[in-house]
């Protein structure tokens, strides 16, 4: 809450995702064996990785989303999906090809394509980038990754013998398949800790020296690098003896990224929401929704509730907004910009308890930001606390059309109304 | 009467000479809050000037602070490099209270404090949390006090204007509040719920207790799990962000559903399992207790 950002050094930070094949890059770096492998960005760049990889490869698209291998490759111009000679499913986001020739042939079916995925949600993402790998010959695949344990305060380190698999479905369908390991901090993942997990997902004895050194330096680097998530999955065996992380994930902390300003640069920007990159600049937490009722309040948990209460009344949010504990008139004024520019934003709730901070204070930014945005959606306040009145008065002298409304159930009603009011 | 903090509270402001210490220190003395000490490395010996504060020693260390003044609490307005730090000088210090407010401190720094702490007799409130208030005795945080009013109902919660919208309904109603807790939205806390459920229902002067979740890990089911065991007083409910999208951080470090664990629903069921009554609309909090107050038995 206010020490971080009133004093400028916790400040609001910006989340960093990472691309496979940089999770990969820093895992490497830790002494985690990867397939070897390039990143390209034009078709005659993946000939030529797969003329030097041995022309048997695996070309994969990098985008910040899982489920890519099951993932519907679609045609930028016609939007279906894109079909393959031969082949009764269309092409995914991975592709085994047999030489540079293919290679080249499919980098550029998938360069320019939008990659839909389980997790990309119906709109899919531009590909932009691909890994083009070596092709292994696995003999089997295994689940290891480390998070944080919330109940235990500890990170765990995870393993199972069901490879490929999402480790929480694995959860719900086959526990006994995972093994997991606490670490204490001052005691550090111990190799007894990284053999038990080797012994207990079965890799084959041959093997067991590689996995747990390769099960230590993932640890090394999920500690070092700060990360909240790191995830190798699959791990594999291979047909000439080799234990290797065949994908990768890392998830880095946040509130960490002080300490590593290098990561801030693998930042992808085509990966993210413009508008949520336009809000990082001001220092305000903004995540955009599909509903249509747009929503600024102050407090995490104030505007989650916010969102909340709006669809029992019937709407759906177009948005997380959390201006934070000690916004500026400025930095309210910022936040109605951004979340005014959605075009799906039919009207707008102001949802303010003022604590710290003063309802003046947020008057003042909402009247001189709707001045020069020269709002026509409709506005509903709802002020509270520290200098309400003041703030009302506000409000009420500006001249604007805004609806003042008591309480919350009330203001998420005359929002609702005027969001479904505005729409017919 | 409350939990934690009272009148008998003697409070050390960590970093009370940057803007924010100052501001809330201030504050806590206009609540009425015992402010006998502050700390900032460098600077102790200096006079404050600002307004009300000229009496309060300022010490380097503090476990000089604590010798000199019997502190027996302490509040942290401390950026997030050097938090965890403070956290632990003031349990090496032997405060037997810390209240962590700083958001933004590193996980892996925060598995470490909590790891030492379990060593300690110290108990920490925090991090990224507004404080804890007993009110009409006394303030440590950032907490506006003027919308508290001295009873009987104690409030936990992981936010912090949620907080105050809860009190505010409470306090509308004429329900006073025993002590109000933030434990704080980050994925390791000092405090969880389970404890504060454990110290209110050893308090006589708590009747109540307004419980205000969060999506993200299991806290809430962990409390479900001990209420349906063993706590006897009436328990209010309310999760946010059961609109949340799955696999985004909400502005909390630790509100996020992933995995497809700790959605509200999942937290909200296992709560009404336990017995609880689980409001699914903020503007309600302040009703349900009154509703559940009206019927208890006059007698405790």
């Amino acid at each position: 809450m206010a020490a971080g950002r009133g004093n400028g050094t916790g400040a609001r930070r910006r989340s960093v995702k990472i691309h496979e094949y940089q999770a990969k890059a820093i895992l490497a770096n830790f002494g985690v064996t990867i397939p070897r492998g390039e990143v390209v960005l034009a078709p005659d760049e993946a000939r030529e990785a797969a003329r030097r990889l041995g022309g048997r490869v695996v070309i994969k698209a990098q985008i910040h989303a899982g489920g890519r291998g099951k993932g519907v490759a679609h045609d930028p111009r016609t939007g279906n999906p894109i079909p393959l000679p031969g082949e009764a499913k269309p092409l995914g986001g991975v592709r085994v090809v047999r030489d540079a020739d293919e290679a080249e042939r499919i980098a550029s079916l998938l360069l320019g394509c939008r990659l839909k995925t389980i997790q990309t949600g119906p709109e899919g993402r531009v590909v932009k980038r691909l890994l083009v790998e070596e092709a292994l010959d696995i003999e089997k695949e295994y689940y290891v990754g480390i998070a944080l344990d919330r109940a235990l305060s500890l990170p765990v380190v995870m393993a199972s013998s069901e490879g490929g698999v999402e480790i929480e479905k694995v959860a719900l369908e086959n526990p006994a398949a995972i093994r997991r390991e606490a670490v204490h901090p001052a005691v550090g993942f111990r190799p007894y800790a990284a053999r038990k997990i080797a012994y207990g997902i079965g890799i084959p004895r041959a093997l067991t020296g590689a996995a747990t050194s390769l099960l230590s330096a993932l640890y090394t680097a999920t500690e070092r690098s700060d990360a909240s998530l790191a995830e190798i999955n699959p791990l594999v065996t291979t047909r000439d003896g080799r234990v290797v992380a065949l994908d990768a994930k890392i998830n880095f902390d946040d509130n960490a990224l002080h300490r590593h300003p290098e990561y801030r640069e693998l930042r992808d920007l085509d990966e993210e929401d413009p508008l949520e990159v336009e809000a990082s600049k001001f220092g305000l937490n903004y995540i955009k929704l599909s509903g249509s009722v747009g929503c600024m309040v102050n407090g995490a948990g104030l505007a989650m509730a916010t969102m909340d209460i709006i669809k029992l009344a019937g709407g759906e949010p177009a948005n997380f907004l959390d201006v934070g504990g000690g916004a500026t008139t400025e930095q309210v004024a910022n936040a109605f910009r951004i979340l005014l520019s959605d075009p799906n934003v039919r009207a707008v709730l102001i949802n303010i308890f003022g604590g710290i901070m003063r309802c003046d204070v947020v008057a003042e930014g909402v009247v001189a930001a709707a001045r020069q945005e020269r709002v026509s959606r409709p506005i509903v306040v709802r002020l509270e606390g520290t200098n309400v009145e003041r703030g009302r008065e506000i409000l009420k002298n500006s001249g604007l059309r805004l609806t003042v409304a008591k309480g919350m159930e009330d203001a998420a009603r005359k929002v609702v109304a005027a969001a479904s009011g505005s729409a017919a | 009467m409350s939990i934690l903090v009272g009148r008998e509270t003697r409070l050390l402001v960590a970093g009370i000479t940057g803007r924010e210490g100052t501001f809330h220190t201030r504050q806590a003395i206009a609540y009425g809050t015992n402010v006998v000490a502050g700390v900032t490395p460098g600077k102790g010996g200096i006079a404050l000037t600002a307004d009300g504060l000229e009496k309060i020693p300022v010490f380097d260390t503090v476990a000089e602070a604590v010798e000199k003044t019997d502190a027996n609490a302490s509040v942290l307005f401390v950026p997030p490099p050097f938090a965890a730090d403070a956290i632990l000088e003031s349990a090496d210090a032997g405060v037997p209270l810390v209240v962590c407010i700083t958001e933004g401190i590193p996980i892996l720094d925060m598995v470490r404090v909590k790891a030492a702490l379990t060593r300690s007799a110290t108990r920490l409130i925090g991090p990224n949390c507004p404080g804890i208030i007993s009110p009409g005795k006394c303030k440590i945080g950032i907490m506006p006090g003027s919308i508290h009013r001295e009873g009987s109902v104690g409030v936990i919660s992981r936010s912090g204007t949620l907080t105050y919208e809860a009190v505010f309904q409470l306090t509308e109603r004429g329900i006073g509040q025993s002590t109000c807790i933030g434990i704080g939205g980050d994925p390791v806390a000092g405090t969880s719920f389970t404890d504060l459920l454990e110290l209110f229902a050893r308090d006589p002067g708590t009747d109540a207790v307004v419980l205000i979740g969060e999506i993200g890990g299991a806290a809430e089911e962990t409390a479900a799990d001990y209420i349906r065991r063993e706590f006897r007083k009436p328990v209010v409910a309310f999760i946010a962000g059961q609109t949340a999208p799955p696999g985004r951080r909400m502005g909390h470090a630790g509100a996020i559903i992933s995995g497809g664990h700790g959605t509200a629903k999942e937290k909200m069921v296992a709560l009404t399992a336990a017995g609880i009554e689980v409001v699914s609309s903020p503007a309600d909090i302040g009703e349900a207790v009154a509703r559940r107050l009206a019927s208890r038995p006059a007698a405790r």
